[in-house]
């Protein structure tokens, strides 16, 4: 099957991203007082379990960003391929049965028949009242009453069968590695990993990984047949669209960090180590704009820039360019919104660090000032940088629910946590409830959010130590439950 | 102290030019009143005599800032600048798109909007403190350890959940309080208790984590030490040296947000149908009533600036160090 690569807007800046850390993590790796940080974030329990499930949820955002458009299957073999206008990606290639198998209304998870009645014309004449047979959910049963349980056991139980092989395969492996690198023997590696004692909690990656694999694991064996979180008004697989909000969820979180660096970067250290007018000036810049409301500043910028795209078409081709260029507008605006608490923190640093007598000594030598800035403050201020850009993420996460409820959020034809529970919020004021969208957007969501509040967690106390963080408290907690067992 | 005030007062009158500055760009010029109506009135059929009457109807059909069809001082109010912008200075806030005046709407919905968010104001300040007090006495321990994790738990989910959860739960399931809507006088109260009830346990989270970690910080202060060493019980130290002093960074930097609670909150009282400021703004998103979200954002930067200086004036009321210059 042949297609055209797409690279929307959003797409090439995750690319950016994804450059920016892989050069960051080298740079990283190369300097021992960069890597000692780290370290600790990599010895702390809940920071690697926290770490483990947000990988995933990378792997699938990632999945979801490679756009393409397939060609159209034509029968006269011309030269020219002619393309689909519809962009899919790579994930929804992977789950085209979640993607194409559509029902006409809601169906609850795991259910073979409609949730609602329907008039269904009998063969022999004459109509009925009553739940029919949902079109790809389950169809392949017989008799669904007595089959349906015992078909989704197999189904499970072999699903999470394989996971478990597999789980047992990556930790047997990674264990023979992390012997290899201590230079034991794999048994003895084995024990200690078993008993919690090594430095890299593995023992929490390891019941991590196995939990993630099971669910994992039986979702995928039962995903193409049954429809596992349900079907929504319109019929759409709510597990598909749980996993195609993912990486609106981890976009929004990121991308909005990525616009607003620059800004504050460069104002807030400019503002703290020329003083004067300059600080003057950007101070006030920031302060003007953080008196605004976040939400009312957003609202209103979000309301003009709907105005300019409904006047201005020509500037996208496909709807997934334009519902793209919204989300793009949206991490900007967030962006702008959100920039100046770490501008102000940044300001603050700066002011403390020009005092200091490494930099009076550059100054005495001569170095430009562009030169100091870029040598010797900014590597001195990235601690800040990156506990502000975890810390923030899982709040931005939060902030799209609530802003695409208001009607300020991403663009409705976007799948995001936010249009789900939209979607959804009245559904719970529904006879019969409808308990499975909402269910499914809140779960993914909470998943998401706890485990980068986790790992922000960890970065946090490895990276600044006076903060009382959960991570802290476990480390002399556990310190100290070693020291009585001893 | 006047002095202060004064001059402080004066200082503010810059960022609301700048904030009134960027909300007439934001709604004026990226967006001539032209593409706004087109917008409002369709973007496909729409004829120039409609868009003309659109403008004329809102005050928008004036030159945007400088009007040569004028004679005189003319020239520079006979704008919209002058007649939308700079007349929010004086509280003159215009009609919404229904014909309503906002400043009438604004004075009778800032009363419900107080109704919820002083309650759950107060009482989220005391719930967070005892919360955090409690884990700082029995800190490094399982009480510790649990209470942050429910505390990073809750701060996870989502506040969409609390409330469509909050309102499944006691209002369809157990029938305790009507869903939503609001009454007079002591009658509302039952429709005020699961919003506020609701809106405490949403901040609850990130807000008793951060109290938490203010009352470690005066922990570990000499004074505490002292207290100590001069024989002090756990508890009296605690509740009487460290709960005092770390009051001061909690109670003003909660004073920022009290100017702010006339707004409301938008999500709680969309949901719960109470006629107040935050209910009040969503409508106007939804309809795109433009003229109403500019009020809007102009009275919340006015409000968060009256809470910055309130700020400052309550550091010399509580602390005697801190002098005013």
């Amino acid at each position: 099957m042949s297609f055209k690569p797409v690279i929307l807007w959003t797409d090439a800046l995750v690319y950016v991203l994804v450059a920016v850390i892989v050069i960051f993590a080298w740079q990283v790796r190369r300097h021992e007082h960069l890597l000692a940080p780290w370290r600790r974030v990599g010895h702390s329990a809940s920071g690697m379990a926290a770490l483990t499930i947000l990988m995933f949820f990378i792997v699938i955002g990632l999945l979801d960003t490679i756009h393409l458009r397939p060609a159209i299957e034509n029968g006269n073999g011309g030269s020219e391929a002619a393309y689909g206008v519809e962009v899919l990606s790579l994930l929804d290639l992977l789950a085209t049965p979640l993607r194409t198998q559509v029902e006409t209304t809601y169906s609850a998870p795991f259910a073979t028949h409609l949730y609602a009645r329907e008039t269904v014309e009998l063969p022999g004449g004459g109509q009925v009242r009553e739940f029919p047979r949902l079109k790809f959910g389950g169809a392949h049963l017989q008799d669904p009453e007595t089959q349906l349980f015992g078909d989704i056991a197999t189904r499970a139980g072999t699903g999470a069968g394989l996971a478990l092989l597999l789980w047992f395969l990556i930790a047997t492996s990674v264990t023979a590695i992390v012997a290899h690198c201590r230079g034991e023997r794999f048994v003895s590696t084995l024990s200690t990993i078993w008993q919690g004692i090594t430095p890299v909690p593995w023992r929490a990656v390891f019941v991590t990984l196995a939990l993630i694999l099971l669910l994992g694991g039986a979702a995928l064996a039962l995903c193409s047949d049954y429809h596992i979180l349900g079907t929504d008004k319109v019929g759409q697989d709510v597990f598909y669209q749980s996993l195609k909000s993912i990486r609106t969820g981890l976009l929004i979180g990121t991308l909005t960090t990525l616009m607003m660096l620059p800004f504050a970067l460069l104002l807030g250290v400019a503002a703290g180590y020329f003083r004067g007018w300059v600080d003057d000036l950007i101070q006030y810049l920031y302060t003007t704009l953080s008196s605004i409301p976040g939400v009312l500043l957003i609202a209103a910028t979000v309301l003009m820039m709907q105005v300019y795209m409904e006047t201005h078409p020509e500037l996208f081709d496909t709807i997934a360019a334009r519902a793209d260029l919204r989300l793009l507008f949206l991490c900007v605006i967030l962006g702008v919104t959100s920039w100046t608490g770490l501008c102000r923190l940044l300001r603050g640093e700066t002011l403390k660090l020009r005092e200091m007598e490494y930099i009076q000594a550059a100054h005495a030598f001569g170095v430009s000032h562009w030169r100091i800035i870029s040598r010797h403050i900014i590597p001195n201020v990235m601690h800040i940088v990156l506990i502000t850009t975890v810390m923030d993420f899982s709040g931005l996460v939060l902030a799209e629910a609530v802003l695409s409820y208001v009607g300020v959020g991403v663009d409705p034809s976007t799948i995001s946590f936010g249009t789900m529970i939209n979607a959804a919020r009245l559904e719970m004021a529904r006879e019969p409830m409808v308990w499975w969208a909402l269910f499914a957007a809140f779960t993914f969501m909470f998943a998401l959010v706890l485990s980068a509040n986790l790992f922000a967690d960890a970065v946090q106390s490895a990276f600044d130590p006076r903060m009382k963080t959960l991570s802290a408290l476990a480390r002399t907690w556990r310190r100290k439950s070693i020291g009585k067992s001893a | 102290m006047l002095n202060y005030i004064i001059r402080r007062i004066l200082y503010a009158l810059p960022i609301l030019v700048g904030v009134n500055l960027i909300t007439f760009t934001l709604f004026f010029v990226v967006n001539t009143p032209d593409d706004m109506a087109r917008m409002q009135l369709g973007i496909k059929r729409v004829t120039p005599e409609a868009i003309a009457k659109w403008k004329q109807e809102r005050g928008y059909d004036q030159p945007l800032m400088f009007n040569n069809a004028e004679e005189g001082l003319e020239k520079l109010t006979r704008t919209i600048f002058f007649e939308k912008s700079v007349a929010m200075f004086a509280f003159r806030f215009g009609h919404a798109d229904d014909g309503r005046d906002i400043a009438y709407e604004i004075r009778t919905r800032m009363l419900p909007s107080l109704a919820i968010a002083l309650p759950v104001f107060v009482l989220g300040l005391i719930v967070y403190i005892t919360f955090a007090l409690t884990m700082v006495f029995f800190r490094a321990t399982y009480v510790d350890f649990w209470g942050v994790v429910l505390c990073v738990a809750l701060m996870s989910i989502s506040s969409l959940f609390y409330i469509i959860g909050g309102q499944f739960l006691i209002s369809k399931l157990w029938h305790l309080v009507p869903i939503s809507g609001y009454g007079q006088g002591l009658d509302s109260a039952k429709f005020l208790v699961l919003p506020v009830i609701i809106g405490v346990i949403s901040a609850a989270g990130a807000n008793t984590r951060w109290y938490r970690t203010l009352f470690l910080e005066e922990m570990g202060k000499d004074y505490v030490r002292t207290a100590r060493a001069k024989g002090l019980p756990e508890s009296a130290v605690l509740f009487r040296h460290v709960l005092q002093n770390a009051l001061i960074p909690i109670l003003t930097g909660a004073v920022v947000v009290i100017p702010l609670l006339f707004l409301g909150s938008l999500i709680v009282e969309s949901f719960f149908g109470i006629p107040g400021l935050g209910s009040y703004t969503i409508d106007a998103i939804n309809s795109q009533d433009f003229a109403v979200v500019r009020v809007m954002v102009f009275l919340g930067s006015l409000l968060y600036i009256v809470g910055l200086i309130l700020t400052d004036i309550s550091y010399t009321l509580v602390d005697p160090r801190i002098r005013l210059e």
